[in-house]
């Protein structure tokens, strides 16, 4: 058994009455790429959240190279790169001078904290617009300067909410390879509506519906929950009550 | 420390990238000119001081301060960038701190852009420039003590315009309560109670200072005004970031 990066035991938010997460537990290797479904409103964002140290628990621990996101939060936050929902950046910054700032933070400077910018520039192809301000950018591109303010200082664990969305389809092809590319050293959960993104990048998967995991198995596993053998028909059958 | 300063530098470049410092600048500027010749009777009173200009800054800065802070939190909850920010190695108490620093470097900006005042008075005349750079001081620090209070109301409210108009209100009351009329009212209620209204507040600390006095008790209560108010928005972002 490799080394588990992110553990989460009985993690539970709720937000009023409402119970967006109940008691979700699993953990994830170096090595995996979990891969987060659910239908919207599930409670994927908001696992991510509380994983990332933005959403306090009800109750409940998550922890991240073992340290516990609460408690040793700027240590856990160091071994983490997080790609929140829908990239948020300052935009009114050019994409140059907001990866230079989040390098800066993460304690980067001179020669090393330009070698971290270009290379995280290179990585998620953003040469041509790296002097640009943000908010001309297209989705796309901006989600891209999200991935690469989240590999900036090549950390351990990495928790993409949606990294594809918006991408155009050879940008996906490239941001799918080269997340396969980094899974051998990381640990990294993804979120996405997108099922063959699964089957693309994934070496495991959880189904959330009401807050609940109604499933954790490789593709494969998961693809036999339904004798159709398609993940789209699993994904219905376990998070529509009716349709099984 | 070091994340601070690296916050306040982002904030302070998000001020010159938008028209918010022209504007601010301009605005404070024309606001204490007019304020200091037209209303304050600058050449009337055939005195070479900065008495009327000092009189009004507080007025101004109580005015302008809270249009500083109210963007502070309200901006960074709008475009989703909290979540970033605040999942960065660093704890809340760093942003928070960044940002104060920043405003408060923008507003020592405006506020020494106005030497124009001091180059008239001793052209004019030979003013006692060590109860002017003491004035300065002490503006200095009355723009920190809004801005900290500020801070904090920009914490706890998504709304710009909540965190302003709250802001100015408890800005107001800070300083009002040092005014005459509001000490004469309170003397005839209850002398105590006036006592304790003029030490809690600005007024008096600030008139001393522009005396050319800095007493050292006075640089305290400043302090712990900031110290207070920046601990309690340290607070608030703690709590409500996900809100």
């Amino acid at each position: 058994m490799s080394e588990t990066l992110i553990d989460i035991a009985n993690l539970t938010k709720r937000f009023g009455a409402f119970t967006a997460v109940d008691r979700v537990s699993f953990s994830v290797a170096r090595g995996e790429v979990l891969g987060f479904l659910g239908p919207n409103g599930a409670g994927k964002s908001t696992t991510m959240r509380m994983l990332a140290g933005f959403v306090r628990p009800t109750s409940g621990h998550a922890s991240i190279c073992g340290y516990d996101v609460q408690d040793e939060a700027v240590k856990a936050r160091n071994c983490l790169g997080y790609l929140p929902e829908g990239a948020p950046a300052y935009r009114d910054m050019s994409v140059d001078d907001f990866l230079r700032f989040i390098g800066r933070i993460r304690g980067f400077d001179g020669a090393e904290l330009r070698e971290r910018v270009q290379h995280a520039v290179a990585l998620t192809n953003l040469q041509d617009v790296s002097r640009l301000l943000i908010e001309t950018l297209s989705k796309g591109t901006a989600r891209r300067v999200g991935l690469a303010q989240a590999l900036l200082h090549d950390p351990d664990v990495l928790v993409l909410d949606e990294p594809t969305d918006g991408l155009d389809p050879n940008q996906k092809h490239q941001i799918r390879a080269l997340i396969r590319h980094m899974a051998p050293r990381k640990a990294i959960i993804i979120s996405t509506h997108i099922l063959e993104e699964v089957d693309a990048v994934c070496t495991r998967a959880i189904i959330l519906a009401h807050g609940q995991i109604v499933a954790d198995d490789t593709p494969l596993g998961l693809s036999r929950l339904h004798h159709t053998g398609r993940l789209e028909d699993v994904f219905r059958s376990l998070t529509v009550p009716d349709a099984a | 420390m070091g994340s601070a300063v690296i916050i306040a530098r982002r904030e302070l470049a998000a001020y010159f990238a938008t028209p918010v410092a022209v504007v601010f600048i301009v605005i404070f500027l024309a606001m204490q000119g007019a304020l200091t010749f037209n209303v304050g009777h600058f050449f009337d009173r055939n005195q070479a001081d900065l008495v009327p200009f000092f009189t009004y800054l507080p007025w101004v800065l109580l005015l302008l301060v809270p249009a500083l802070t109210m963007r502070q939190w309200a901006e960074e909850r709008r475009g989703g960038s909290i979540e970033l920010l605040l999942t960065l190695p660093i704890t809340p108490w760093h942003a928070v701190l960044g940002k104060f620093l920043a405003a408060w470097a923008f507003c020592t900006l405006a506020i020494l852009l106005t030497f124009p005042f001091v180059v008239t008075v001793n052209y004019l005349g030979h003013p006692d420039n060590g109860a002017i750079a003491a004035g300065y001081v002490g503006a200095l620090l009355l723009a920190g003590s809004f801005l900290s209070i500020g801070a904090a109301l920009s914490a706890a409210t998504k709304n710009q315009v909540i965190a302003f108009v709250l802001a100015v209100a408890a800005c107001f009351l800070l300083l009002a309560a040092g005014t005459a009329t509001v000490s004469e009212l309170l003397t005839r209620l209850s002398p105590d109670l006036a006592h304790i209204v003029r030490l809690a507040s600005v007024a008096d600390r600030f008139n001393n200072f522009t005396r050319g006095v800095i007493a050292a008790r006075d640089v305290l209560y400043f302090a712990s005004v900031m110290a207070f108010f920046l601990f309690l928005a340290t607070l608030v972002v703690g709590e409500k970031r996900a809100d």
